[in-house]
């Protein structure tokens, strides 16, 4: 079953921050989807190894007992994290890995408490916004059937830079219908405009919430997420 | 540290005692009664510590010998149940049962309950209730893989539900979801008879290896016990003796013995903890949980013939000036007790400190066979520690086990009849429809195994990717399922019990897994009223008829007694939990449809629905009925089950459901509904007198399967002896129900299921 990926082997690292949970999944992905060893790299390393790519994972890092991501910000870490983007290293932060990238304004926007105040787990339909970054260039055409599992997953960012944001096409996913209808219905979280993904300026740094790793093959309910994961790696290479 | 607590325990002849308890007058009793201790009980105490005995060590006997932790009413029946088998690895009698699933890869699991605690405080003690079952599976060196919960709440209508219900699901998901660990499966029900006692029953499975299996033991004279994790607190003081309270009406003011969870803490619990055992760091190792400190110290001294000396002026603590009797006795969660040799201590502490995780050295193993307990210079514990777990009072307590004649009752097919079809239909969705509003708010993809989780309604399967498993079990699923229903086990105690069983064997068969094994929860009323005992009895004499029936052991287990307000007791709850084992997911079955299909009805030839413990009899409001509960022919079952089994195997299925509760129209009903735009035209007719029982009456070992290809049943009925397969309906796009000549819009129906959470 395993594809082994024409891709080559890039190095990426994921970082475990305590109460990551999501670290295993994306080993476990990569390894499965594209024969990827994934090396860790402990929260309290000041320099991160030679990557070619750093993954920030899910979970509930530190607790989230502030908002999710707030204390992962603030940790060794992320100093090394953003020494590598500012030489323009890919990232992919991935639900609570996207509430780390805004909190340490890596990316721009803040993540709220789902509309609804609960946790959510469901499927999503995911649209591709318009842009230009490689990611928009690689998945642009389709929709993605993703999952997400979080309780603050609402992206919020004011009109003037929701407004920047469009301008720039720094807007990766936006929440559908089936059809791929952008509506209201569609966003189970509240998110303004639908937002489900962003990128950086740069379009080397990619936040989302939800979980490509999870839509890693159709026994699991969807395999969308692959060429999510594909493209993050186009990034890399 | 360890050269200091051997000159502490040199010193220990010459440490005065703490003042003992005055044995008379009314203080006296009221101590005792606050204890729970009775004055034979009191007896052997005496007997056993050689004089009266400090505060401390009565709260320790007290916790000890509580019915959460002793099984003093249930443990003489609970050894008649069936605990062997091929594959039990592990039986009863460790944190969890374990079960091989595949090669040297084995499952783990157990179910628990937290009633009382998440009936007093509900967010709280259902959290702490996932947590407590977590490490019970992870302390024996299994990774968690799946939770379930089963959950019983009063009438929607009764003032606490909305409460209870939304606090105790909120609390569930935010433990399980931050832990990281999916919520695949479960049940739940409103019903009367749980007003006063709700029930909150978790279950964890965890994946092991059959060689890293850790059973903790305090061996090695000298070797250090450690305290690892969340510091102690006075949180959950007396909440294994509580577990055997009653409710009064006035009960909420119990909040402060309800232990405060932490999922952050648990999950680096968690980690550090398989790490240790993986590398192999601890020679014992025991979760603090029901009676603290005080069960985990025992239960790991006297498993190794063991005496331990402990200084509780080592424990971290986050409230000021706790005594020995609360530090022993506190629940505070995300703790353990670690015993380690002095030569890997350091490797050890450079472990727990990477997980962040507060510890401390707290004692040394003796050989004295006695607990020691310091605090503050003063001898707080001084009390032989094997006789006082092999002396824990064991009663064969008076039952009376419930006896009942049941006939058709005719009276009442006659008032069913009578009633519009549709509307009951309605009315049983309204009931018992559609968990969405819970499983949404439970992480249940997390782990990346889930290929049935709770939206496909049946058991839950994982896709288990081992390196332990059998190499050419590629795609080796693990199936689990939580159920009891209490309206059979109302009306039949024993029979019912069974089917709790048999609820579980047929959701897991359904997938196409072959079930391998059980867990229970025993949730019961008063085990000192002849009639509970009975009920007691019954209970467990049906699961064990059902576990040798259909050769699934029982491994693991709790008991839950005491579950009455103002003296009234709760319907007889005996959670059974399974696992069971699928050859290839590929294949798996959901219990709903994910398009057209043509549907059959697998059931026994001697077809005979009935409304014993109906579902049907709930919704209109039906007290009472002299009908049985549905009989079982378990050769039936076990033949229904294997050509499940067969037909997925050659590709014939599409999806396979277990009819249970409302019958096989309710059944085909919520399959369709799963699924946008499906209509279902049911072929299979009834008579006018007979609508409501062919509809909604309910039997055991029936299923409705679906296919996407028309069904050879000639060839196939003539593989089966004592079940048949015949048409039932066709699922086409459409947006209507049909059946003997009704008409209902699926809309309808669909609003009703989802207003059965509305609460």
């Amino acid at each position: 079953m395993t594809r082994v990926s024409k891709l080559g082997q890039p190095r990426i690292g994921l970082i475990q921050f305590p109460g990551s949970n999501c670290d295993a999944d994306c080993v476990d992905a990569f390894k499965r989807l594209f024969a990827i060893d994934i090396q860790l790299v402990w929260h309290e390393a000041h320099e991160l190894p030679a990557l070619d790519g750093v993954i920030l994972p899910g979970g509930f890092s530190y607790g989230d007992y502030l908002r999710g991501g707030a204390l992962a910000s603030c940790s060794h870490i992320m100093l090394a994290i953003k020494n590598f983007a500012a030489k323009g290293g890919p990232i992919i932060g991935i639900c609570n890995g996207f509430q780390v990238l805004t909190e340490s304004q890596l990316l721009p926007g803040t993540l709220l408490k789902n509309a609804s105040q609960s946790f959510i787990c469901q499927y999503a339909s995911l649209k591709v916004s318009a842009g230009n970054s490689g990611y928009h260039q690689r998945l642009q055409g389709r929709l993605y059937r993703v999952p997400i599992a979080h309780g603050e997953g609402r992206y919020f960012v004011p009109a003037e830079q929701l407004k920047a944001l469009q301008d720039k096409g720094q807007i990766l996913f936006q929440y559908a219908d089936a059809e791929g209808h952008v509506t209201d219905a569609a966003s189970p979280n509240g998110a303004v405009a639908n937002i489900a993904g962003i990128v950086s300026e740069n379009g080397r740094i990619l936040g989302m919430m939800p979980h490509p790793e999870r839509a890693s093959d159709l026994l699991l309910g969807s395999s969308d997420g692959q060429p999510i994961l594909e493209a993050f790696l186009a990034t890399v290479l | 540290m360890q050269k200091d607590l051997l000159r502490q325990i040199e010193q220990l002849p010459n440490k005065s005692r703490s003042s003992l308890i005055v044995e008379e007058g009314e203080s006296f009793k009221a101590l005792l009664k606050k204890h729970k201790i009775n004055d034979s009980e009191y007896q052997t105490l005496r007997s056993i510590v050689g004089r009266a005995p400090t505060l401390s060590e009565l709260g320790v006997f007290s916790a000890m010998w509580s019915e959460h932790c002793s099984y003093k009413s249930s443990k003489v029946h609970l050894r008649k149940l069936p605990t062997e088998g091929p594959e039990v690895v592990v039986g009863p009698g460790e944190n969890a049962g374990v079960v091989r699933l595949s090669g040297q890869l084995c499952a783990a699991f157990k179910m628990e309950s937290h009633n009382h605690p998440s009936y007093i405080e509900p967010y709280q003690g259902a959290a702490t209730g996932v947590g407590g079952i977590l490490r019970d599976v992870f302390c024996m060196g299994a990774r968690p893989v799946a939770n379930l919960n089963s959950l019983r709440f009063g009438q929607r209508t009764h003032p606490r539900t909305h409460y209870l219900f939304a606090n105790v699901v909120k609390g569930i998901g935010d433990y399980g979801n931050c832990v990281g660990i999916p919520t695949v499966a479960g049940s739940v029900s409103f019903d009367k008879t749980y007003d006063g006692n709700i029930l909150v029953n978790a279950m964890t499975v965890g994946l092991i290896h059959e060689d890293r299996i850790f059973k903790g033991f305090a061996t090695g004279q000298h070797n250090l016990v450690v305290y690892v994790g969340s510091a102690t607190g006075r949180d959950g003081i007396h909440g294994a003796s509580m577990a055997s309270d009653s409710f009064s009406s006035q009960a909420s003011g119990e909040r402060s013995t309800v232990q405060v969870g932490d999922p952050f803490a648990e999950k680096l619990v968690m980690e550090a903890t398989l790490e240790v055992l993986e590398k192999g760091l601890v020679i014992g190792l025991q979760d603090m949980g029901a009676a603290g400190l005080t069960s985990s110290s025992f239960e790991m001294a006297d498993r190794a013939g063991n005496g331990l000396y402990l200084n509780l002026d080592y424990v971290p603590t986050r409230a000021k000036n706790m005594t020995a009797y609360e530090l022993l006795l506190s629940e505070s969660q995300e703790r353990m007790l670690m015993c380690v040799e002095p030569a890997q201590w350091p490797a050890l502490q450079e472990c727990l400190k990477r997980w962040e995780l507060p510890f401390a050295v707290i004692g040394l193993v003796t050989d004295s066979g006695r607990m020691h307990i310091v605090k503050d210079g003063i001898l707080e514990v001084d009390v032989p520690v094997a006789p006082l777990a092999d002396s824990a009072p064991r009663y064969e307590r008076p039952f009376v086990k419930p006896k009942r004649s049941y006939s058709l009752d005719a009276d009442l097919r006659k008032q069913l009849a009578s009633l519009n079809a549709t509307d009951l239909l309605s009315k049983i969705l309204r009931e018992d429809g559609q968990k969405e509003r819970i499983y949404r708010q439970y992480d249940h993809h997390i782990g990346t195994k889930t290929v049935l989780g709770p939206e496909d309604q049946g058991a839950g399967l994982l896709w288990i990717r081992s390196e332990w498993a059998d190499p050419k079990e590629t795609h080796l699923g693990l199936a689990v399922a939580a159920a009891c229903n209490e309206r059979y086990t109302a009306q039949d105690p024993e029979m019912g019990a069974a089917h709790a069983v048999l609820k579980c064997y047929r959701a897991i068969a359904a997938t196409g897994a072959e079930p391998l094994a059980v867990t229970d929860c025993l949730n019961y009323g008063n085990p000192e009223d002849p009639t509970i005992m009975g009920q007691i009895v019954a209970g467990i004499d049906g699961i064990g008829l059902a576990c040798r029936e259909l050769a699934t052991p029982v491994v693991s287990g709790n008991v839950s007694l005491y579950n009455q307000t103002d003296g009234v007791s709760i319907a007889p709850t005996p959670m059974i939990g399974m696992v069971g084992k699928h050859q290839d997911v590929r294949q798996s079955l959901p219990a709903v449809l994910k398009g057209p299909a043509h549907l059959y009805l697998l059931r026994p030839k001697t077809w005979q629905p009935t409304f014993g413990g109906a579902l049907l009899n709930k919704v209109l409001g039906i007290a009472a009925t002299t009908e049985a509960i549905p009989a079982v022919d378990w050769a039936q079952e076990k033949e229904a089950a294997q050509a499940i089994k067969g037909l997925m195997g050659k590709g014939l299925l599409t999806a396979a459901r277990d009819v249970g509760a409302g019958g096989i129209l309710t059944a085909a009903a919520k399959m369709t509904l799963a699924s946008e735009n499906l209509g279902l035209d049911v072929l299979l007719k009834s008579s006018p007198a007979e609508s409501a029982t062919v509809w909604f009456g309910e039997s055991s070992g029936t299923y409705i399967l679906a296919s996407s290809n028309a069904l050879d049943l000639v060839t196939i009925n003539k593989t089966l002896q004592r079940s048949e397969l015949l048409a039932f309906a066709e699922a086409t796009k459409g947006q209507n129900i049909s059946f003997d000549g009704h008409l209902v819009g699926r809309k309808q129906l669909s609003e009703s299921s989802v207003a059965s959470l509305d609460i």
